[in-house]
């Protein structure tokens, strides 16, 4: 990218470089940067879009409502919240979900994470590797990219429609189990299609590899769900790269959410430190539990895990679908249809959490139910609150290395940063305005 | 709150299988939101045209478009795609725009994935060959878009002669081609 350098400024004037509202993300918000005598002095991640609430919203609510409602606060992502919450309330009520109806909540996850990941891979954050400002300049010059993208996201809502009763908002995960489960026919109907995806899913892998990442390593604190027999979507224990292993349930002995004055999101930390949550750490603290078919395509590619660069982030983002292509079709050759399609319920007072891995990490819930099943108190940690500190670390190693570049390409460069956590304002708060003050 | 979703197909009617069971030729596609105000239109003048159409006329309740409009587009001949819009004008005022034969808008830049609204899907699906041969919009302009479930009268008014302008394009369309 060419511009010019910015104009010479006085010795102690302030710079400041503002984007105005980040693009190809979730939701609203903006970056102020302030640069003092040619030294990042301040970074703040600004999510202006205002708070919703929703914690509030649940209390009063019968535990019956909180699936559908929590659906709500992320139409990319319903069935993440879907998969917290339900967990945490069967935690409270002593339910155990297993064999079949366990397997299918997985498959519903498998299509949500094929979905989210396909949408970002291909329209939002390949863009920004090929040197195109949007998804649909990148499908002037390459359309048979941006066509395998769209189908293989298709595939995903195909799963997701199936299982969960409609792609966005699904309605048929219920506590205990399913609404109504699918035949073993209607399952194996989609089998044609996720066999294409999965190896469309391959092409992908590949085609990101051969992208060209900026060298951006910093010291990462890597934080994912680990699961003693598979890669984690709906259980596990929160371990960390620092080698934290802990139980869900003390997950707000080591997490803290702090409120920051710049932003209506909080901030969450993990002994009072940033770190990371998604795909990259995921793929990392997990690398033993990727089939050997995944790992070979990712050998064949050049890379090896774990992968450090923030920039690779979209390798591990291909290498889930990958992963959740091969799981869904691994567990639909595994399906016979159960006898229930839900398990009775014993309504009991009690608190329960839960952690589940959104396509953008790990996602937090807890819930106070009175004897009754009425919602007395909920907490939801979503991963970009998680993120967020970690991305304003991240610009503030970043801003140094293209500091010397013209305002606008610094806005640019800072939204690629962004976009690598993938983040969904619209769950944290629920994007992109820059302003870089500068003060040579 | 945000619906972040790429889009969803809704039945007008529970039980009613809110997928296509099959392509039709002509295709009326009402897109929007029935829980913000103004934003109803595109639905609104979808559900009223259902009573009217008959067989070799589909249509479809998106309440959300995105990217997927393009499956929802897929097969069809012709689509009239009903929303609503907002550029500046007079509350009520309705748009024809014939997007079959170019761009509308010469710089989209896709801001958010809930910001790949209908015009930046329509050159989306142009650049990779997936449009219909005719895609003409019905743009209304909006007053309202808060929380709530009515039409302001401007809007109401546009609703009424949006079903009538359809209903006898539909007619030319059917009568010309023999659709």
């Amino acid at each position: 990218m060419s511009g010019e350098s910015p104009p010479p400024q006085p010795a102690n004037s302030t710079r400041t470089i503002a984007i105005g509202t980040i693009a190809r993300v979730e939701g609203e918000g903006a970056l102020r940067v302030t640069v003092k005598q040619g030294r990042v002095q301040d970074v703040e991640l600004k999510i202006f879009e205002p708070p919703r609430f929703f914690e509030a919203f649940l209390q009063g609510r019968h535990y019956e409502e909180v699936l559908d409602i929590v659906a709500r606060i992320c139409g990319i992502c319903p069935v993440a919240y879907q998969m917290s919450a339900v967990h945490a309330i069967e935690r409270i009520f002593g339910l155990c979900v297993e064999g079949t109806l366990r397997d299918l909540r997985r498959l519903l996850y498998c299509g949500e994470w094929i979905e989210s990941h396909a949408l970002h891979l291909y329209l939002l954050q390949a863009p920004d590797f090929l040197g195109y400002e949007s998804g649909i300049a990148m499908a002037k010059d390459h359309p048979a990219a941006v066509t395998r993208g769209l189908r293989i996201k298709k595939a995903g809502n195909a799963l997701m429609t199936l299982l969960g009763g409609r792609s966005v908002h699904p309605v048929s995960v219920r506590v205990g189990g399913f609404s109504r489960v699918p035949s073993r026919r209607e399952l194996e109907g989609l089998k044609d299609e996720l066999l294409w995806a999965r190896d469309a899913a391959i092409d992908t892998l590949r085609w990101v590899a051969s992208f060209a990442y900026p060298d951006f390593s910093p010291d990462y604190t890597f934080v994912a769900l680990h699961h003693d027999d598979e890669y984690p979507l709906n259980e596990g224990r929160i371990v960390s790269s620092d080698g934290l292993d802990s139980p869900v349930d003390e997950f707000e002995r080591h997490f803290e959410e702090q409120q920051v004055p710049h932003s209506n999101a909080l901030h969450c930390l993990l002994n009072g430190s940033p770190y990371l949550v998604g795909p990259l750490a995921r793929v990392n603290l997990n690398c033993d539990w990727l089939p050997p078919a995944v790992r070979e395509v990712l050998t064949g590619v050049g890379l090896s895990l774990p992968l450090r660069n923030l920039f690779q982030g979209i390798v591990a983002r291909s290498v889930e679908i990958l992963y959740a292509l091969e799981e869904a079709l691994r567990l639909i050759d595994l399906y016979e249809p159960p006898p229930v399609s839900s398990l009775p319920v014993s309504v009991r007072a009690g608190v329960g959490m839960a952690c589940t891995e959104a396509p953008r990490g790990i996602l937090y819930h807890r819930y106070r139910i009175d004897e009754n099943g009425v919602i007395r108190e909920a907490k939801i940690v979503p991963p970009t609150s998680q993120n967020q500190g970690r991305i304003e670390q991240d610009l503030r190693l970043w801003i140094p290395q293209v500091l010397d570049r013209p305002d606008q390409e610094i806005s640019l460069s800072c939204e690629k940063v962004i976009r690598c956590y993938d983040p969904c304002i619209s769950c944290a708060t629920h994007f992109l305005k820059l302003d870089l003050q500068r003060d040579p | 709150m945000q619906e972040t979703a790429p889009d969803q197909i809704v039945p007008s009617e529970p039980g009613v299988s809110h997928r296509p069971s099959g392509w039709s030729n002509i295709r009326i596609i009402g897109v929007g939101n029935e829980w913000r105000g103004d934003d109803a239109v595109g639905l609104l003048v979808a559900r009223r045209l259902r009573e009217r159409m008959g067989k070799g006329v589909q249509i479809i309740e998106a309440r959300q478009a995105g990217i997927n409009l393009l499956d929802l587009m897929g097969g069809a001949r012709v689509v009239l795609l009903i929303d609503g819009v907002s550029s500046g004008q007079t509350p009520g005022t309705i748009h024809r725009l014939d997007v079959s034969t170019g761009p509308i808008v010469q710089n989209l830049a896709c801001r958010s994935t809930h910001g790949v609204g209908v015009l930046e899907t329509i050159e989306l699906g142009r650049t990779l060959g997936r449009l219909p041969e005719t895609v003409i919009i019905y743009g209304i302009e909006v007053a309202e878009t808060g929380w709530g479930r009515s039409l302001s009268p401007p809007v109401e008014e546009a609703e009424e002669q949006v079903v009538e302008r359809i209903a006898r394009d539909v007619e030319q369309l059917q009568c010309m081609n023999s659709i």
